[in-house]
């Protein structure tokens, strides 16, 4: 099956195609516009992105394994990213962590992304995320959340339809 | 009194101040961009013409700028490796990847004040003959991008961007390209190779020094957002005057990122080394002290790669003397100024100006595990030593911080940490073992007692004793 890429995604496409001079690079892009639209990557995006940049599937499957904010299954509808980091860690991220995951029925010791089984939360825990001075620090999908306690995690995901 | 120095962040949070470009060209935004496309070509005492570009390049390097992303490098002189006879194209790109934990300066400036960031750019693509520009910014930051991508549409509008540059004939653009997550493209190959679509993995040097071989092996000059936000006003004020800010050889002015246990955690503009580590942790002015009831127990002084200072340590500076010859002086780990050579000096770094803050309320062996296992996971995978290494100092420390530490351990995590650093393609090698190595070292006794507590409460369970000694 082939991908349902819109014409105004893909003209949106060809614009960052032609922001460099070799059209390799703008794969990342390509992804970020594809994972955007489409909520993950799957292997048709994967062979059209290769075929969009003249590349081989693999050149592209290689990126997709390899950063970290590349997804191959789709997540829930709002993610919240926790910062694990030292600053975060020193100021109570694992504790919003672990609130999140028992609020939302997850594990907190549990490795990697977790998703609700109604697909409407996923949490996982990140990297510094470069607001380290407003510990503890989330993401819910492109929003950025500083200085996060329990109060504010709870009404955020209540906030969250 | 202590206190801020604001120049970069000067206007950034005015009441008032936005980020667009209307509230920047009324605060003088782009003037300086204008001065110096105009620059008339000068002639030198030796009878030398003096190109306009050879008027900046001269001052960014006179002005002692050293680069703001991490290893202190001389701005001026990284231009002057720059390739201008190879007849490639030559890039410039900004590294807006901020992903060393601790820092968060890079963000304020793109948040709140960009222009001055493409500004500052546009001069030095000016400067160096560069066409073509991108700036690499972290993919955890989309509405940095969003603001970037606003502010460079708004300077092609304006005529700042694009062909033929206010009339004078320059060409240049300007792209955002994001990342998506992984650490290791802050590094500067790494992120040569992630902006040429590839994985990021950093190069071999030499001979892929990205001044003679960098993006589509073409002359390319990379430099962190600071840096390039620094040049703008450099040119604004000229080299003398940026000079004399800050100290001999650590010029300028610094956004230090202060996080962890203090009052008052936040970034905060110093000049270069008038400011000493104990002032921003301890002045009013700067992080307010500790929390109440609370004792300084470590500081790392320049992000998590930094190795880490322990509270009541002292130091061996070389200074110059009031009669001019240079002297060693003792100086206590709170009077260390926060210059990139006095930390180099006392045995750790200035690093991105981060500061990370530990109060005696902090288990060493958890915040060690912890940085390691972010470098255990940002490892690019190829180099064995790093690869291997870093897992392997993360899984130790992890068993460590979940009451199964052994006698044995500390002087283990040595050894993994000795075999990684200087065998690898990157210093992500140094940046993964120089933690291991200074906690483990500076804070030996915990990590021991670890050892000592665990395996004493194993044998208990077990109904064995430990093993003689
Ligand atoms: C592992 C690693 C990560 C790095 N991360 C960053 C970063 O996030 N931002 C940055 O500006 N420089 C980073 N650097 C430094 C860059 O390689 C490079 O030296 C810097 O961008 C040069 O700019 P400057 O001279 O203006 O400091 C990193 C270096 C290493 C080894
Ligand atoms: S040192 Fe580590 S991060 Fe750097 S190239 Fe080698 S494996 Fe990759
Ligand atoms: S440590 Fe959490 S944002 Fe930096």
């Amino acid at each position: 099956m082939s991908l349902a890429v819109p014409p105004a995604l893909e003209a949106e496409i060809d614009t960052l195609i032609s922001h460099y001079p070799q059209r390799r690079s703008a794969s990342l892009m390509i992804l970020h516009a594809l994972q955007d639209h489409f909520g993950w990557l799957s292997q048709e995006a994967i062979e059209w992105t290769a075929a969009k940049l003249g590349l081989q599937p693999i050149n592209v499957l290689e990126l997709v394994t390899f950063y970290p904010m590349f997804r191959q299954a789709p997540a829930g509808k709002f993610q919240f990213k926790v910062c694990r980091t030292l600053s975060c860690a020193l100021g109570g991220g694992h504790a919003l962590h672990g609130h999140l995951c028992q609020k939302l029925g997850l594990d907190p010791h549990k490795h990697g992304i977790q998703t609700t089984p109604d697909g409407k939360f996923s949490v996982e825990f990140v990297e510094c995320l470069a607001s380290c001075g407003r510990a503890p620090v989330l993401m819910v999908n492109e929003a950025f959340h500083e200085a996060v306690t329990p109060d504010q995690a709870e009404a955020l995901l209540s906030q969250c339809r | 009194m202590p206190q801020e120095y604001r120049l970069i962040l000067k206007n950034a949070d005015l009441p008032g101040y936005t980020p667009d470009i209307d509230c920047y060209l009324r605060h003088g935004g782009y003037e300086t961009l204008r001065k110096c496309l105009a620059l008339p070509v000068r002639e030198l005492p030796d009878g030398k013409k003096q190109t306009a570009q050879e008027q900046i390049r001269d001052e960014v390097l006179k002005s002692g700028l050293r680069g703001r992303g991490g290893a202190g490098f001389s701005a001026g002189l990284k231009w002057s490796f720059v390739d201008r006879k190879s007849g490639k194209p030559i890039y410039l790109i900004c590294n807006a990847d901020e992903s060393e934990p601790g820092t968060f300066k890079d963000r304020q400036i793109i948040h709140k004040d960009p222009h001055q960031l493409v500004e500052g750019m546009i001069i030095a693509c000016f400067a160096n003959d560069v066409h073509l520009a991108y700036i690499y910014i972290r993919g955890e930051m989309p509405e940095g991008a969003r603001l970037l991508n606003k502010a460079l549409r708004a300077a092609r509008e304006q005529g700042f961007l694009g062909k033929n540059i206010l009339g004078t004939g320059f060409d240049l653009e300007i792209h955002v390209h994001r990342g998506a997550g992984a650490y290791i493209c802050g590094e500067e190959t790494g992120l040569i190779e992630s902006l040429e679509g590839k994985r990021p993995y950093p190069r071999i040097k030499p001979p892929y020094f990205p001044a003679v071989l960098g993006l589509y092996l073409c002359p390319t000059i990379v430099n962190n957002v600071e840096t390039l936000a620094a040049v703008r006003h450099i040119m604004a004020m000229g080299a003398m005057e940026y000079s004399k800010l800050g100290t001999p050889n650590n010029t300028g002015t610094r956004i230090v990122s202060l996080s962890g246990h203090v009052k008052r955690p936040g970034y905060f503009e110093i000049e270069v080394g008038k400011v000493t580590l104990g002032e921003l942790i301890f002045h009013e002015n700067f992080g307010g002290g500790l929390r109440d009831g609370r004792r300084l127990k470590a500081v790392i002084p320049g992000g998590s790669s930094a190795k880490i200072f322990k509270a009541g340590e002292k130091f061996k500076l070389k200074r110059k003397g009031p009669d001019g010859q240079m002297a060693t002086v003792e100086v206590d780990l709170l009077d260390l100024p926060y210059d990139f050579d006095s930390l180099q000096q006392a045995g750790s770094m200035s690093g991105s100006g981060a500061i990370i803050v530990m109060d005696d309320s902090t288990d060493i062996v958890g915040a060690l595990a912890n940085i390691s296992e972010f470098y255990a996971h940002e490892s690019c995978g190829q180099c064995t030593p790093c690869r291997e290494g870093a897992l392997w100092m993360s899984k130790a420390l992890h068993r460590m911080a979940h009451g199964r530490a052994r006698r044995a351990d500390p002087d283990y995590l040595l050894s993994i940490a000795q075999n990684i650093q200087g065998r690898t393609i990157c210093a992500f090698g140094e940046a993964a073992s120089w933690p291991v190595l200074s906690f483990v070292r500076k804070f030996r006794e915990e990590f021991d007692a670890r050892g000592a507590a665990d395996e004493s409460k194993a044998a208990t369970a077990t109904g064995r004793t430990p093993a003689a000694k």
